[in-house]
């Protein structure tokens, strides 16, 4: 696909799916959640209900629409908790080495041994459903990636002669890793952090689906799936939207993610698939 | 190969221990877990003589070191614990559910591989085609789209409205009811194999050995027979490795939208009731088996590629 098409496609799908969540109250027509009203219960999408309404009588777009502020701050938050975590760790690994770096390296291939929705699930299973709980379940299990990329960039960085040169003028450890190796290693991380928002929104999405997030009748697009599963027949229309909205959401973050690696990180271009 | 394949499977040991402890860490050692869990759901205190009880019956007051000796020595005799919520052994439970998750995991996969590598190969022969960028963006779709929508609108289309397909259900466990389930969570593998086959095959296909085979006046077919697909398996062999091991984890969500009674639906429903002895079992369950999986692919690449040589 051509360089930029990525980027373009990916980054317009992410920025409206952001304008959405930001503006969701001015963007929506009615409250999601206390407007219901049974004389309009399952009206197919039209004029006036543009993605039709469900059993309770609910507008189905003005529930997508503020969908996108909960499935995005979840997926935003939790993935946030991920990258700061793993850059953490990868970062002192790399740079301290030794025992810590062995431990790290352990604790990593211990992560990638176990699905995180499986581990997510477990979390889950400990501390009961609920946002709270899935924010910790989702930061807690997808920071190997970018321990990875953070504990390999440096590794690579720490022989750089400006760090040498930063140690000589009497730069302590953090201070060294925090100036000069974090900004040098930006690039790859803000790519594995954009395509891991995307399996972000996806497992928030699954995990709401499965009833242990975001529970009714808070719309997020994974517990209104849940809700519309049981009116498939009747209402297909509950599942096409949230759904649809989930797709595009993640496309375009898969997208963008592919566009910045090609600008961020053109090295691993060549290797990738 | 043999010292290999015996030192590969030793190797699947100390990560299995260590999940183990993680688990255990996890569930055993937050203070109150499984009391709450065992009492109203945890979701309403308890009382304090009940919680006291519960402990000793649990052996939970015994210092931590002694729960996981007690612990590990029950799961090396295969005894995953009693389950909270039907008193059945959890070894049992999981048994009755392993063959079909087993059955949904290799349908989804036959269809990755048989789907995804032709389409891959396809878009590499002549890359930025019709076929290459329609087959690259159905790829990039595939990896995006969440596999319970996918499954909601697979089952309307093909079950409800064609009346091809059963809906949901095990049913007796033939090939119908395995079709919708199979295609749901085999979308992803094949959007990802896609993407990798075609990767190896346009990186082999400028390789030295591929250049030198055509100047010898081999035909293109022979070209592709004998040294890009054999090359790009061990990428594509990878790829289907990584991806085996993964399914377990995806099929969960699979397995409760089609009411597949597999270990999937057992971890949710068992999560949902707080039954932590049939969650640790079936998360150690999916571990494993991703970790055998992954010793599996190991032991293959020696098979087809004779240049990799392990010390």
């Amino acid at each position: 696909m051509p360089l930029r098409f990525n980027l373009v496609v990916g980054g317009t799908l992410f920025a409206l799916a952001v304008f959405v969540g930001l503006f969701a109250p001015w963007l929506a027509h009615t409250d999601p959640v206390m407007d219901a009203n049974l004389l309009n219960a399952e009206e197919p999408p039209s004029w006036t209900w543009w993605f039709g309404t469900d059993a309770q009588g609910r507008d189905i777009y003005s529930r997508v629409v503020h969908g996108a502020r909960i499935s995005l701050t979840v997926g935003i938050v939790s993935q946030l908790i991920n990258t700061f975590i793993g850059v953490s760790l990868g970062l002192t690994a790399g740079y301290l080495g030794g025992w810590w770096d062995d431990f790290v390296n352990g604790l990593t291939n211990l992560m990638l041994a176990i699905p995180s929705l499986i581990f997510a699930l477990a979390i889950m299973a400990v501390l009961g459903p609920g946002l709270t709980s899935l924010l910790i379940a989702l930061g807690l299990t997808n920071w190997s990636f970018s321990c990875r990329i953070a504990r390999a960039s440096a590794l690579s960085l720490k022989s750089q002669g400006y760090v040498q040169a930063a140690k000589v003028l009497g730069y302590g450890n953090l201070r060294i890793m925090v100036t000069q190796l974090l900004p040098n290693m930006l690039g790859p991380i803000i790519v594995i952090g954009t395509l891991g928002l995307g399996s972000a929104v996806l497992a928030e999405a699954s995990l709401s689906f499965l009833g242990l997030g975001v529970r009714p009748p808070y719309p997020s697009w994974g517990s209104m799936l849940s809700e519309a599963r049981d009116q498939i027949t009747t209402a297909p229309w509950l599942s096409i939207f949230p759904g649809l909205a989930i797709f595009l959401t993640v496309l375009g973050l898969n997208l963008l993610g592919d566009g910045l690696r090609d600008i961020l990180d053109p090295q691993s271009r060549s290797t990738r698939v | 190969m043999l010292a290999f394949a015996i030192r590969r499977s030793l190797q699947i040991v100390p990560t299995i221990l260590a999940v183990v402890l993680l688990i255990f860490v996890l569930f055993s050692v937050i203070p109150g877990s499984i009391v709450s869990a065992l009492s109203d759901e945890g979701r309403g205190a308890i009382d304090a003589q009940v919680a006291e009880r519960m402990q000793k019956e649990l052996g939970l007051n015994d210092p931590v070191h002694v729960r996981f000796a007690s612990y590990v020595s029950k799961l090396a005799t295969g005894d995953f614990g009693t389950s909270f919520r039907t008193r059945e052994p959890v070894t049992s439970m999981l048994a009755k559910r392993a063959w079909p998750t087993l059955q949904l995991i290799f349908a989804a996969m036959l269809f990755a591989i048989v789907v995804g590598v032709p389409l891959g190969f396809i878009a590499a022969l002549k890359p930025g085609g019709l076929i290459d960028m329609a087959s690259m963006i159905g790829a990039v779709s595939g990896l995006s789209m969440p596999k319970f929508w996918l499954g909601l609108l697979l089952m309307y289309l093909f079950a409800l409205t064609l009346g091809w397909l059963p809906s949901f259900g095990y049913g007796d466990g033939g090939l119908m009811y395995l079709i919708l389930p199979a295609v749901t969570l085999g979308v992803s593998p094949m959007a990802l194999l896609a993407r990798t086959t075609r990767a190896a095959v346009l990186e082999i296909m400028t390789a030295d050995f591929v250049r030198t085979a055509r100047s010898k006046g081999m035909s293109e077919l022979r070209v592709v027979k004998w040294h890009v697909m054999r090359n790009a398996l061990v990428l594509i062999l990878t790829t289907i490795g990584l991806q085996f091991g993964s399914l377990m984890g995806q099929a969960v969500v699979v397995e409760k939208l089609f009411s597949w009674p597999g270990i999937g639906s057992l971890l949710v429903d068992s999560v949902l009731q707080r039954d932590i002895p049939a969650v640790q079992g079936a998360i150690l369950v999916a571990v494993l088996f991703f970790l055998i999986v992954n010793a599996l692919v190991d032991l293959l690449y020696v098979v087809i590629d004779p240049r990799i040589k392990y010390s």
